[in-house]
Formats: structure tokens, C-alpha cells, sequence
């Protein structure tokens, strides 16, 4: 399978990326490269084959359902690029 | 008087103890060293000099009172992706401008807790995304090693390029680094340094800066196979924050250095040995099985039949997670924000000016993968791939096979620009990948030159959590070939 430039912006639109028609444009020959690597992998038979979902078996980790942590919303945005009374700031969203 | 900073962490531990020398001069000596060569070398983007001699004014304070720690006063370098509280934490993006974070790694608190002294934060390929330290934000990181006769600047490796740089040229005594597909053991064996990727689960995830949290495992990098073992041995930890934190107690691994490996079953897998691959690599394959052989181990040739795939697979899987554990960066919560006339088109600009090319390209091919219609095709295929990797694996440790031998990388250093294409590069890490894609233990270690006079690695691959076993093996790969040292042309 290979990717042509609609795909490329389609794409990078998805993942929230602004491209040039330049930057999609090579960026449409690099992934092309990579997707042609990967392909080596329909030569694999995985007919009947699990997916790998863990590398180490062992049984999901549950802990008490209880507040273990927080109260402090003054530290959780003091890296926010814009904040006010412990809110993170963004651009008006609903008219 | 030796040079304080030539002290390997088992050696600088005896000193200490012993009153010879204490934690405030250790660390001087390290700042000092940082200071004469940080500016040709790049390993550090962040110096912490005010933290590190307050730490170490606190070990002296320790080691006088008789309550010395397993770490007591060792400085130490911290890779970038490890949060570390109110120090410049960004896995050397540009996305993560000024973050500072408000907790601290488990990783690197587990090594405070031992008396660890943090001298800065380490260069990388940017989110750990790269194989020659060359996508870093603060700029490539310099290999301290050169090619005989030349004074042409090598990569150190990557993603911990400036882990291993920093190793290799003494501007630490050890450090912290993390591996996803070979990001600790490929700049160990560039920089004849010693790194160990621990199995998935030893080492708590919780604080680091996500890539690809199904592979993502952290490590040290140090001088020597016995200082890996110390170093691990403080990192490794169980963590009811991180679920994937394994339930198994830590053993004393510097307790399996220098035990006999007499008997052991040792693994040479014919995938290993590529068609162009230099003539030297098969070389220093052969002596390292002629030098486990003389150690009184066995070796027996076996089969891992899926391992070409593991880097296809692997080009699937990382970048799929790395597209999802990214989708965080956006211009709200922390790091870099570039506006834009409404709140997606603010996403957009940020994502764009925030990440490098390499990142980028990543992040597509992880969303093409995922996108609707194309997940079977690629990211449940490369999930059943991994499957048959790991049988792989499997089957060798059920025929009795204690451990793998094999070469670290296809070849020794290059030049930064040297490799342009991003497949060419990917490939760097084809010996390395295996162990992250089945979630196994490796480990490099120095074991010879090439004919430029770089330095080369072996990997030893271990059964899950039978690390010991590994630092048993290495020691004797380290006694055999010996030490390897750049020539110093950045400490004047």
C-alpha cells in the first residue's frame, strides 16, 4: 500500500500537524519509503496467531478504587502556557 | 593522586567508604570536567550544579554519620525524558519548552533514595526518537571517540546519545538512559560504554516521558559491567504506579558479577549474520564465543527464524503508540503554544513549530496505521508478528538455552549527515529490536576495535528477568577484552 499527497494532508490534518504542500510532498516520499519496509511482513504466515498484547504475563494490577492522590490544582497547571484561577486557557470554542 | 573522575561507581564507593576521598570533591571534579568539555561535546542541555553539591554535601554528611547508602555520593547524569522535579524535563523537544515538572521519576527518585547525585540532564534524540543524536532540539551530541588519525566529528549513537557520550568521555560516573528499540545498547556499543536494556516491567515507567509504552524500558549506561549491575539494582523497583510494574522482588545483581559461567548454554542465532555485514563484526562475534567457550560455557547454534521481521514489525508498533502517547502535546497543559485564529488551528501550529522532522514523520505513520480501515492491515498484523518473535525466544529458552550472543550493531560510529535515509537509519538498530519487540533483557558490552580504531559491542539477550545471568556473562566478555577509552582531546 502506498499514500499519495490527499492522504499525506488528510493525515497530518488527523494528527493535528500543519503542513506546507512542500513539507506533504516529501513527507509523501518518506512515508512511502517506510510503508515499503514494512511490507516484508505480508510474507509472515500469521494465520491462527494471537496478537502480542503483554510481554510478561501477568494479570492486570487492580487497586483500591479510592482518591489516592491530588488537591493541589495549583501545581497541575503551573506549566500551562495560559492559565487563570487554576484553569487552563484556550481559544473560545463554543460561539 | 588519581583523577577523581577516571574512578569506576565500585571503585569511587570503596573510596568513599573509606574516607579517601569525599562525595563534595567527587562531584566538583565531575562539574569541573562538564565545564572543560560540555561545550564540544554537547551531552548536557541542563548542568544542576547548585542540586548536585547540595547532594553531595548531604552524602558527605551520611558517609561521616556511618549511614551510607548502596549510591552514597555517586554523580550521576539523567537522561531527559526522566521527569525530574523543578528541572528542565523535555526529552529534548522543543514542544516541551520550560516544562519543569512538579514530581519526580520513580527511576530517579529510587536512585536519590540510595544517595545518587544528579550532576544535569543529558542530551537525546528527540522524544527518544532517532539512532545518532542527531534529532535533538539542543543539537547533536559529539562522540568522544574519533577515527584514527582524524579529527572528524561521530555520532555517539541514539536516542541516549548524550548518556553515552557523557560515559565515554567522563563527564559522569554512570547514567540514566532508556531503550524502545535499541536507545541505550546501540550508543553503548558507538561509545565502548556498557548498557543494559532490563526486561519490560523491572524498572517502573512512571515519570518518564512516554514513546512507546509497550517497548519503552529504562537503564543505565555506565563504565563497566559491575557498575551496571549497582546502578540497575537502585533503578529497578516495583511501582504501584506504573501496571505494568512486574511483582518479583529485585535481586542483588552485583552478586552474579564474577560468578563462573561453567556449563551455561550459550545461543549464536544464524539471523544474526548479515549479507554485507564488515568482516569485522563477524570477527568479534567469533572471539566472544571463543571467549565464553574458554569460560566453560556451551554454544550451540540456534534458530530464530522471525528476526528480519522485527524491525518492520517494530516501524509499525513504535510509531502507532508514539502517535497516541504524543496527542498530548498540544499547546494546553504544558511546553510550547503557537496561537492560531481558533483552538485546532492552534493545535496545528504548535504540533508543527513543537516537533522535529523526525517526530513528525513518526506521528503519521502511527496515525496512518491506526486510521480506520487500515488497522488490520498493519498494527494487528505487527502485533501477531511480534507474537512469532517472541515464540522465537521461547523456544530457544525451553531447548535450554541459558542466554543469546550477538553483535550490538551493524557497524561502528558514522559521521552526522552520513545517513540521510530514514530506513537506512532504522536499521542501525536490527540486532537491538528483537529484545524490545519480545520484551526480553539485553545488554551491550565493549569488546573490540574496528581497523579506524572505533569501538565495537556484543549483546548478550537473557531469558525475562534472568538479568543476573546477563552481568554474569558480560563480566566475562569485559575481563577478556578488557576496558575501552577514547583518546581525551576535550578535557584541554
Amino acid at each position: 500500500m502506498s499514500v499519495d499527497l490527499s492522504t499525506v494532508k488528510r493525515v497530518a490534518r488527523l494528527a493535528r500537524i500543519k503542513v506546507s504542500d512542500a513539507e506533504a510532498e516529501t513527507m509523501t516520499g518518506e512515508l512511502n519509503a517506510i510503508l515499503g519496509f514494512v511490507e516484508q511482513l505480508d510474507e509472515v504466515n500469521i494465520d491462527g496467531v494471537e496478537p502480542l498484547t503483554s510481554v510478561v504475563e501477568q494479570s492486570m494490577k487492580k487497586r483500591e478504587d479510592g482518591v489516592s492522590d491530588g488537591g493541589y490544582a495549583d501545581k497541575v497547571v503551573v506549566n500551562a502556557p495560559a492559565s487563570e484561577d487554576n484553569f487552563f486557557m484556550v481559544p473560545k470554542v463554543v460561539e | 593522586m588519581t583523577n577523581l573522575i577516571d574512578l569506576t561507581i565500585a571503585e569511587a564507593r570503596d573510596k568513599l567508604a573509606a574516607r579517601e576521598i569525599s562525595a563534595t570533591e567527587l562531584t566538583g571534579a565531575y562539574l569541573g570536567a562538564i565545564e572543560a568539555a560540555n561545550k564540544d561535546i554537547n551531552a548536557y542541555v541542563a548542568v544542576t550544579a547548585d542540586v548536585a553539591q547540595e547532594q553531595a554535601k548531604a552524602s558527605d554528611a551520611k558517609i561521616a554519620a556511618g549511614e551510607a547508602r548502596p549510591l552514597e555520593g555517586i554523580p550521576l547524569g539523567i537522561k531527559d525524558l526522566y521527569a525530574t522535579k523543578g528541572v528542565h524535563t523535555q526529552a529534548c523537544s522543543h514542544i516541551l519548552d520550560g516544562f519543569k515538572p512538579e514530581y519526580e521519576s520513580t527511576v530517579t527518585q529510587n536512585l536519590f533514595n540510595d544517595g545518587a547525585v544528579m550532576l544535569g540532564k543529558l542530551n537525546m534524540d528527540e522524544f527518544a526518537m532517532g539512532s545518532s543524536n542527531e534529532t535533538s532540539y539542543y543539537g547533536p551530541v559529539v562522540n568522544p571517540w574519533r577515527r584514527a588519525g582524524s579529527d572528524v566529528a561521530l555520532v555517539p549513537g541514539g536516542s541516549s546519545g548524550g548518556s553515552a557520550a557523557a560515559v565515554a568521555a567522563k563527564l559522569c560516573a554512570a547514567a540514566t538512559a532508556s531503550d524502545t528499540g535499541g536507545s541505550i545498547r546501540q550508543p553503548a556499543a558507538l561509545t565502548g560504554t556498557v548498557g543494559i536494556k532490563p526486561t519490560y516491567g523491572r524498572c517502573s515507567r512512571w515519570g518518564m516521558v512516554a514513546f512507546a509504552s509497550s517497548l519503552d524500558q529504562a537503564g543505565p549506561i555506565g563504565r563497566t559491567v559491575r557498575d551496571n549491575a549497582i546502578l540497575l539494582q537502585s533503578m529497578a523497583s516495583v511501582d504501584a504506579k506504573d501496571t505494568t510494574s512486574v511483582e518479583l522482588p529485585v535481586p542483588d545483581y552485583e552478586s552474579f558479577v564474577g560468578k563462573s559461567v561453567k556449563g551455561m548454554k550459550i545461543g549464536i542465532p544464524k539471523e544474526y549474520r548479515l549479507d554485507g555485514m564488515p568482516e569485522e563484526i563477524e570477527k568479534l562475534w567469533q572471539q566472544g564465543i571463543a571467549w565464553l567457550k574458554d569460560a566453560g560455557a556451551e554454544i550451540v547454534e540456534i534458530s530464530l527464524p522471525h528476526t528480519k521481521y522485527a524491525l518492520p514489525a517494530y516501524y509499525i508498533v513504535a510509531p502507532a503508540e508514539a502517535s497516541s502517547n504524543l496527542a498530548r502535546y498540544d499547546g494546553v497543559r504544558y511546553g510550547l503554544r503557537v496561537p492560531g485564529d481558533d483552538i485546532v488551528e492552534m493545535y496545528e501550529n504548535t504540533r508543527a513549530e513543537g516537533f522535529g522532522a523526525e517526530v513528525k514523520r513518526r506521528v503519521m505513520i502511527g496515525t496512518y496505521v491506526l486510521s480506520a480501515g487500515y488497522y488490520d492491515a498493519y498494527y494487528l498484523k505487527a502485533q501477531k508478528v511480534r507474537t512469532l518473535i517472541k515464540q522465537d525466544f521461547d523456544q530457544a529458552w525451553e531447548n535450554g538455552v541459558d542466554a543469546i550472543l550477538t553483535p550490538t550493531t551493524p557497524d561502528a560510529a558514522f559521521a552526522p549527515g552520513e545517513i540521510t535515509d530514514p530506513v537506512t537509519m532504522y536499521l542501525n538498530d536490527i540486532f537491538t529490536v528483537t529484545a524490545n519487540m519480545a520484551g526480553v533483557p539485553g545488554m551491550s558490552i565493549p569488546a573490540g576495535v574496528n581497523k579506524e580504531g572505533l569501538p565495537l559491542g556484543l549483546q548478550l539477550i537473557g531469558k525475562p528477568f534472568d538479568e543476573g545471568t546477563l552481568f554474569q556473562l558480560g563480566e566475562v566478555i569485559e575481563q577478556a577484552a578488557g576496558r575501552f577509552n577514547a583518546a581525551d582531546w576535550w578535557s584541554k
